[in-house]
């Protein structure tokens, strides 16, 4: 039995929307160096819709296989469903994720919330911040 | 495939194979039984013991088998500081990056009622005779500290520290684990009281280890049960493990210097090669280590992506990130001596022997840079180094 599942390797392998974007609509880093992972999202963003998303990521096989998921999950997708987006549904996607590496979903789900969040605040578009709650600390997820 | 973790454990070799199989084959009989079939295992055990005694310029009465380095570890300090209890002493000392058999168990002790002092090994990783001696007060019972460290390779003055504790009269521990077949080994002229070896690390078999005691020095059970082993370790011996183990560890240390001289050219060649990477650092002492260790870190890549991408290229190495270890914390010993967390997630070990060849260094040399390389440029944390909003650790 392999640490990883297939899907899990093959986005970690060949990672979907790797990069920068210059002139992004809206960033989003999460996590830190002292835990051993940061993502950092970039997304732009027409008529409400997601038309490119990339990402950089500092950490481990399941924090750069959730990373690129995550991503290929949103693109191409309107902000109220970007927004839906949960750590479950990148798990699901990668086909799971060993229980002492879901927090590297979470820290995806995390991303994407930041770089819509810095997206609205630039655009002063209003939101419930309800919607964006901040990350806690990192024995919340690593357990 | 290119096997560069052999600090993790060892191919068998064919003598332990063949050792193990005309033992499993002929030799199979419970050496407490008294008829011949018997009596033939009890002869296999007792070469065994006689054979591994010779390597470490022991008696075979010293010599006790064990399930492993962990179960002599444990057993060494729990039966030191049951001695020492005895007799009112209470105070321990060992440094703070020990194998976690060792340090587990002093913190289990902790909660026992005694108090541990665990020396810092600063940047190089390693002690001083002189910081032993002044530890040492009048309820030292024991100074347990390893012969060489598992992870970043450094050697220690353990018959410095041994002469130490021996004119102090403290009973002196040493987890030569990583030392044995290495190194060389002799417990009366070094005056190691006790000292723990397995044989997975020396091209032997798993699930098998000894527990050298200096006559004199009691050993408590931890495993209550049968007479085997003098009554301080119960269960019908693993002879066949063992035999594997005597042959294993004889082979290793017959060719100990030829080993040593091949092993750490190749050693050399790969840190002089990874060096090169920028914002690079090795761990532990540049020539005062082991021969066949390599240990580095890597600012700004995460060393599980780095080992998973060496590993589709056939190469097996291993790293003291919090995401290998299974915790939140990355290796205890890179952060003993100095590396911050985020440069401690980007360890690389990887640890040869003498089957290694200099295509595999060629072969490392090539992969490691390029993954490093590749690891980097999707790194933000890297990005933030290079575009000076954060500083550069290495």
């Amino acid at each position: 039995m392999a640490l990883y599942s297939e899907k899990v390797m093959d986005h970690f392998r060949n990672p979907r929307n790797v990069g920068v974007i210059e002139d992004a609509d809206g960033v989003g880093e999460v996590g830190n160096a002292v835990c051993g992972d940061i993502m950092k999202i970039y997304l732009k963003i027409e008529d409400g819709f997601v038309s490119d998303v990339k990402f950089e990521t500092f950490g481990c096989g399941s924090a750069i296989a959730s990373s690129s998921m995550a991503t290929e999950l949103i693109k191409g997708k309107p902000l109220s469903e970007v927004l839906q987006l949960t750590n479950k549904a990148v798990t699901e996607a990668l086909d799971g994720l060993p229980a002492h590496k879901l927090h590297c979903s979470v820290l995806a789900e995390e991303a994407i919330r930041a770089a819509v969040k810095d997206y609205y605040d630039r655009q002063g578009i209003a939101y419930d911040p309800k919607d964006f709650p901040k990350c806690g600390s990192c024995e919340d997820c690593h357990g | 495939m290119i096997y560069a973790d052999n600090a993790a454990t060892t191919k068998m070799s064919g003598a332990a194979i063949n050792a193990m199989n005309a033992c499993m084959q002929d030799t199979w009989g419970n050496p407490s039984s008294l008829y011949g079939l018997g009596q033939r295992a009890k002869e296999a055990l007792e070469d065994a013991r006689r054979r591994i005694a010779a390597c470490i310029a022991a008696s075979p009465k010293e010599i006790t088998f064990t399930s492993g380095g962990s179960e002599a570890d444990n057993q060494a300090i729990r039966s030191a500081a049951l001695l020492g209890a005895q007799k009112g002493k209470r105070h321990i000392i060992s440094t703070a990056f020990e194998h976690h058999a060792v340090l587990h168990t002093l913190k289990r002790l902790e909660g026992e009622g005694f108090e541990v002092d665990l020396l810092p090994v600063g940047p190089l990783g390693t002690v001083t005779a002189n910081q032993v001696a002044e530890a040492i007060r009048e309820d030292t019972v024991l100074v347990t500290i390893m012969y060489a460290n598992n992870e970043i390779g450094s050697i220690l003055p353990v018959s410095e520290i041994g002469a130490v504790c021996r004119e102090q009269g403290v009973l002196f521990h040493t987890d030569a684990v990583q030392a044995a077949g290495h190194l060389p080994i002799d417990v009366k002229a070094q005056n190691i009281d006790l000292l723990s070896l397995s044989a997975h690390k020396v091209h032997g078999p798993k699930g098998i280890g000894v527990l050298y005691a200096r006559q004199g020095v009691p050993l408590t059970n931890l495993i209550a049960g049968g007479a085997q082993e003098r009554g301080k370790r119960a269960g019908t011996e693993n002879v066949p493990a063992i035999v594997g183990m005597a042959a294993a560890l004889e082979e290793s240390c017959s060719h100990m210097a030829e080993n040593a001289a091949k092993v750490s050219a190749l050693r050399d060649k790969l840190i002089s090669g990874l060096s090169q990477i920028p914002h690079s650092a090795l761990n532990g002492d540049p020539t005062n280590r082991l021969p066949g260790n390599v240990s580095f870190c890597f600012e700004g890549v995460e060393g599980e992506s780095l080992l998973l991408l060496l590993d589709d290229q056939g190469i097996c190495a291993s790293s003291g990130s919090a995401c290998t270890s299974g915790s939140l914390d990355p290796s205890h010993v890179l952060l003993a001596i100095g590396r911050p967390h985020e440069v401690a997630h980007g360890s690389l070990r990887l640890s040869l022997c003498e089957e290694n060849s200099e295509d595999d260094i060629n072969a490392i040399l090539k992969a490691v840079p390029e993954i490093v390389a590749y690891l980097r440029n999707m790194s933000p944390l890297w990005k933030d180094k290079v575009g000076g909003k954060l500083t550069f650790v290495l």
